[in-house]
């Protein structure tokens, strides 16, 4: 009996879209070190879709997965799809999370958030409407 | 372990596999000891007779002549008897008890819950090398301090206390002292008594013998209240039918570890130093926690800055590789190995330790092994860390 489902373990072992956008049109930061979870997400915005997308996770296997399946989602996607994104929908698809991990699939979808907010601040000058990244501070396993 | 040929255990303080004289022993038992040892009949006097020769046996090899060996279920269950138990038995000279910061939490979690219970608990802290300072102690000690409780050897780091020097102070200043050997007792040659301590924690599965089962050493004329009340078990301090198959299996497990025990630790430490001085050279960023320190022969915990220890755990499983880390999603609690914060090491870097502790069946292949993935394993996961960004951006 495994901790996690298979799809969890192929998504820890070859996560999707690891890595960075250079010229990307958002970045969002979730987490911190001290709570032993950071997710860095880059999205790149043409016509309101997303055609890129990728991430940076420093976490547990879950954190992993959950960011790796997150950004699968939201791909070629348009802004407002993605936002409808919901951190079930990321357990769901990664075929459910043990209890103590689904705070790894809040941060992921928190992640996605925070880089679409990014993508607003810089091309509206104003953020994601009701998006409040402080609700972050301190850890929430 | 056949079942587990090509498997690298390299958690041995976690738990052991069982010694094949152990399965023997316990095979050879099943059937035979089932009595029970309270009743009259010749089978119940046969078992009773194998149990306190199991008794005998223990006593012996861990140097007790005058003072008791009660057995109980385990390593936990000691530590909760010999605090609890000398708690209540002698409240009437006071509540105090010492213990320190990073004890197992069968200690600190049995401290945490007798302050509910009207006690006080002083938490020593710790250098950084996880070890206390005498002075601390000495200094913490009251006219109502009743207990004090410090562990022979650290679990997650394998780090030794200054034990006979503990005890003098305890000596002197008339308070009785705990000490949980559980990671101790099987690993290396102890003479409970010349070691002079009032009460003393050990269990079965750290030396390959079954899980569930365990010992409290009780000095001569220490007092404890028993925990779990009914028959007159084990001079009234642990009621309930004995676990005989366990017990003596129990001893069988400790007469085979201690048959030797120089000859293994000091393997067991080429193997640990060979391990440990490969991964420092290999890995960048990473260092040993209480590497200056006394320690066990068998254990090495160390750090890998910027990644979190459950995902090297599991490349290490898929590997076939067991090891254990300190890092909260590991833990199943907030925050990382309370020891190693404890000790200093800050958050951030606590989530990535590992621990590897070596026994009986290791080999140099096996440190090959670790040798030969590790670093790959590492390589990848900070590749993904955006704090291993940040790090090098920074240079």
């Amino acid at each position: 009996m495994a901790v996690y489902s298979d799809k969890v373990m192929d998504h820890f072992s070859n996560p999707r879209n690891v890595g960075e956008i250079d010229d990307a049109s958002g970045v969002g930061q979730v987490g911190n070190p001290t709570c032993g979870d950071i997710m860095k997400m880059f999205i790149k915005v043409e016509d309101e879709i997303i055609t890129e997308v990728k991430f940076k996770t420093f976490g547990c296997g879950a954190a992993i997965a959950t960011s790796s399946m997150a950004t699968e989602l939201i791909k070629g996607k348009t802004i407002e799809e993605a936002l409808k994104l919901t951190n079930r929908a990321v357990a769901e698809a990664l075929d459910g999370l043990p209890k103590v991990k689904l705070h790894c699939s809040v941060l992921a979808e928190e992640a996605v958030r925070s880089a679409i907010d990014d993508y607003y601040q810089k091309t509206t000058g104003k953020g994601l409407d009701g998006y409040n990244p402080k609700k972050f501070d301190g850890c929430h396993h | 372990m056949e079942k587990y040929e090509d498997l690298v255990y390299l958690d041995h303080n976690a738990t052991t596999y069982l010694a094949p004289e152990v399965i023997q022993k316990i095979s050879s038992l099943l059937e035979s000891n089932f009595a029970n040892p309270s009743s009259l009949y010749g089978v119940s006097q046969d078992a009773k007779e194998e149990l306190e020769e199991a008794r005998t046996d223990m006593k012996r090899i861990l140097g007790i002549k005058t003072g008791k060996l009660i057995f109980t279920g385990g390593g936990s269950e000691s530590d909760n008897l010999a605090i609890k138990g000398a708690a209540y038995a002698n409240q009437r000279k006071g509540k105090h008890i010492i213990t320190s910061q990073v004890e197992h939490h069968a200690v600190l979690h049995t401290c945490e819950n007798i302050e509910k219970h009207g006690f006080e608990v002083t938490y020593l802290p710790v250098d950084n090398n996880g070890v206390i300072k005498l002075e601390e102690l000495e200094n913490a000690i009251r006219e109502d301090t009743i207990l004090i409780s410090i562990m022979y050897a650290n679990n997650e780091t394998g780090v030794i206390q200054p034990i006979e020097d503990i005890v003098k102070i305890a000596r002197e200043k008339g308070v009785l002292f705990h000490t949980d050997a559980v990671q101790v007792v099987g690993k290396m040659p102890i003479n409970i008594e010349e070691l002079d301590v009032d009460l003393l924690s050990l269990s079965a599965h750290k030396f390959y013998g079954p899980k569930g089962v365990g010992a409290l050493y009780v000095k001569k004329r220490v007092l404890i209240d028993p925990l779990v009340h009914g028959g007159e078990q084990e001079q009234g301090k642990r009621a309930g039918t004995e676990n005989t198959v366990g017990i003596i299996a129990m001893a069988e497990a400790l007469k085979i570890a201690m048959q030797n025990p120089e000859k293994e630790i000091a393997r067991e430490m080429v193997l640990r130093d060979k391990l440990e001085n490969g991964l420092l050279k290999l890995i960048p960023e990473s260092f040993i926690n209480g590497g200056t320190a006394e320690r066990l022969s068998n254990t090495t915990n160390i750090i890998v800055k910027y990644v979190e220890g459950e995902g090297m755990l599991l490349h290490l499983d898929s590997n076939k590789i067991c090891a254990s880390s300190g890092s909260a999603c590991t833990s199943g609690s907030l925050d990382p190995s309370h020891v190693l914060l404890a000790m200093g090491v800050p958050h951030e870097f606590a989530h990535g330790s590992l621990r590897f502790s070596f026994g009986k069946f290791n080999t140099e292949a096996d440190v090959d092994k670790v040798l030969e993935v590790l670093p790959t394993i590492i390589k990848t996961l900070r590749e993904m860390s955006p704090l291993w960004d940040a790090t090098k951006e920074s240079k």
